[in-house]
């Protein structure tokens, strides 16, 4: 039930937005991420996006990877 | 440069070379399937046990709520509307499902507001919601009581039976019935949350926390920094999900929670009272509160006989040492919640288990 997955809002209009999900249009509220906008992905749960996902998240997640495989096999590369 | 699955494999190995014997415990239901589907088990090290938490909304509403919810959705001139994995949670006597069958009114809805749009579509029912969910889903209870409210869907309500996750925590340690070496935390919980409510893990208990994401290389990047935390002996809660979880979570949706909540306390299944770990609607919002418009009689937190939900809820055991577990006890007849909802612990063992237990 804590499944939330990430959109693409298409269309903004006042609190709602029309968002793509994997090929799928739907209504989902902005209420909770206000400064959401055209073109960014947001987390969506029951119907709320609950978060804007971040790109400098996901090459932080990639950098923390590497740093850890790094420190694990150092001779590696 | 290494791309995703190059990196995600080498983690894999990475996580499979540790030595050192520990018990981790997934909190999040979802992360229990995601764990399973991944295949994430089976490369484990044998010294690393992955326990299941309290972290499944659907097994962690008490007996009792069900059976209040049952109440409700017997009531004239009520439609009560579910999450569809609350529907066969098995009652006192019987299920949601069952009672619908025999007339009572329920209806699944996936949002909140589908239920206040059923609430717009039907001014002669009195609607109610039934809030169950951790911090991820009771934002976006609070935004729907507020639109009901700014638009005047007076027949709009919601049963509250939310729960929060930190709280959960504290009273599992404070028990000290598990041992408990590390914790993987809920990434949705936490894109609400951020990281800062956990940090009494660390700081007072000692125990090293990582919140995951999802996805494969998500849970191996989690696993491998939190195996190494453990190892090194160091407490501490790091980010391994940025993409969606930031140090401050979202403000945002807690102003809105905090707007129409105030934290109460709240019984577990498995955990019994804890305080401060429920929601309840404001006195401001008494209109829209099923617990104030109804006489919702108190019911007993009585387990089904044989169920060891409570248990497997608490790390206490893992759901193929219930002696009903796939016996008595599956998807398609379940005894207990944790075998119902998709997320519950025994479900998972169920579907995924015999080749990765
Ligand atoms: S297997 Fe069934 S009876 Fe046993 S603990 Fe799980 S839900 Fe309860």
């Amino acid at each position: 039930m804590c499944l939330a997955v990430p959109v693409r809002i298409v269309r903004r209009v006042g609190d709602l937005a029309e968002v793509d999900a994997g090929g799928v249009r739907k209504e989902v509220s902005l209420l909770l991420v206000p400064e959401a906008a055209v073109g960014d992905y947001v987390l969506l749960h029951a119907g709320y996006a609950i978060q804007l996902v971040d790109e400098a998240g996901a090459r932080e997640t990639l950098e923390l990877m590497r740093q850890l495989v790094e420190a694990e096999e150092p001779d590696a590369d | 440069m290494d791309d995703t699955q190059a990196l995600g494999r080498r983690l894999a190995a990475a996580v499979s070379r540790h030595d050192r014997r520990m018990q981790l415990m997934e909190v999040c239901g979802t992360h229990t399937v995601a764990i399973f589907r991944a295949g994430i088990r089976t490369l484990l090290p044998p010294g690393v046990r992955l326990l299941s938490g309290p972290g499944c909304p659907v097994c962690v509403t008490a007996a009792g709520e069900v059976e209040r919810a049952m109440h409700l959705a017997r009531a004239p001139g009520v439609l009560l509307a579910v999450f569809g994995d609350m529907l066969r949670v098995p009652g006192r006597r019987e299920s949601l499902a069952e009672a619908r069958a025999e007339g009572a009114g329920v209806r699944v809805v996936y949002s909140p507001r589908d239920a206040l749009e059923l609430a717009r579509r039907h001014p002669k029912l009195r609607v109610v919601f039934w809030g169950v969910g951790f911090e991820t889903t009771a934002p976006g209870v609070a935004a729907a009581v507020l639109e009901a409210r700014a638009t005047g869907v007076d027949n709009f309500l919601v049963y509250c039976a939310h729960k929060l996750v930190p709280p959960a925590l504290e009273a599992l340690l404070a028990t000290g019935e598990v041992r408990v070496d590390g914790f993987i935390l809920p990434g949705h919980v936490s894109t609400v949350l951020g990281t800062t409510p956990y940090a009494f893990l660390a700081e007072r208990h000692g125990v090293p926390a990582v919140v995951a994401g999802f996805e494969p290389t998500d849970l191996l990047l989690a696993l491998e920094l939190l195996l190494r935390l453990v190892e090194r002996g160091e407490a501490k809660v790091e980010n391994a999900y940025p993409r969606a979880v930031r140090r401050e979570g979202n403000p945002a949706a807690r102003a809105v929670m905090d707007r129409v909540f105030r934290p109460v306390d709240a019984r577990w299944r498995g955990l019994g009272e804890i305080p401060g770990s429920g929601l309840a609607l404001r006195e401001e919002f008494a209109a829209h509160d099923a617990a104030r418009q109804f006489a919702l009689p108190e019911f007993p937190d009585a387990e089904p006989r044989g169920c060891r939900c409570g248990e497997v809820l608490r790390g206490a055991v893992l759901p193929p040492e219930c002696p009903l577990f796939d016996r008595r006890c599956t998807p398609v007849s379940p005894v207990g919640p944790c075998m119902v909802s998709s997320e519950g612990s025994c479900a998972a063992y169920h579907r995924y288990g015999r080749r990765a237990g």
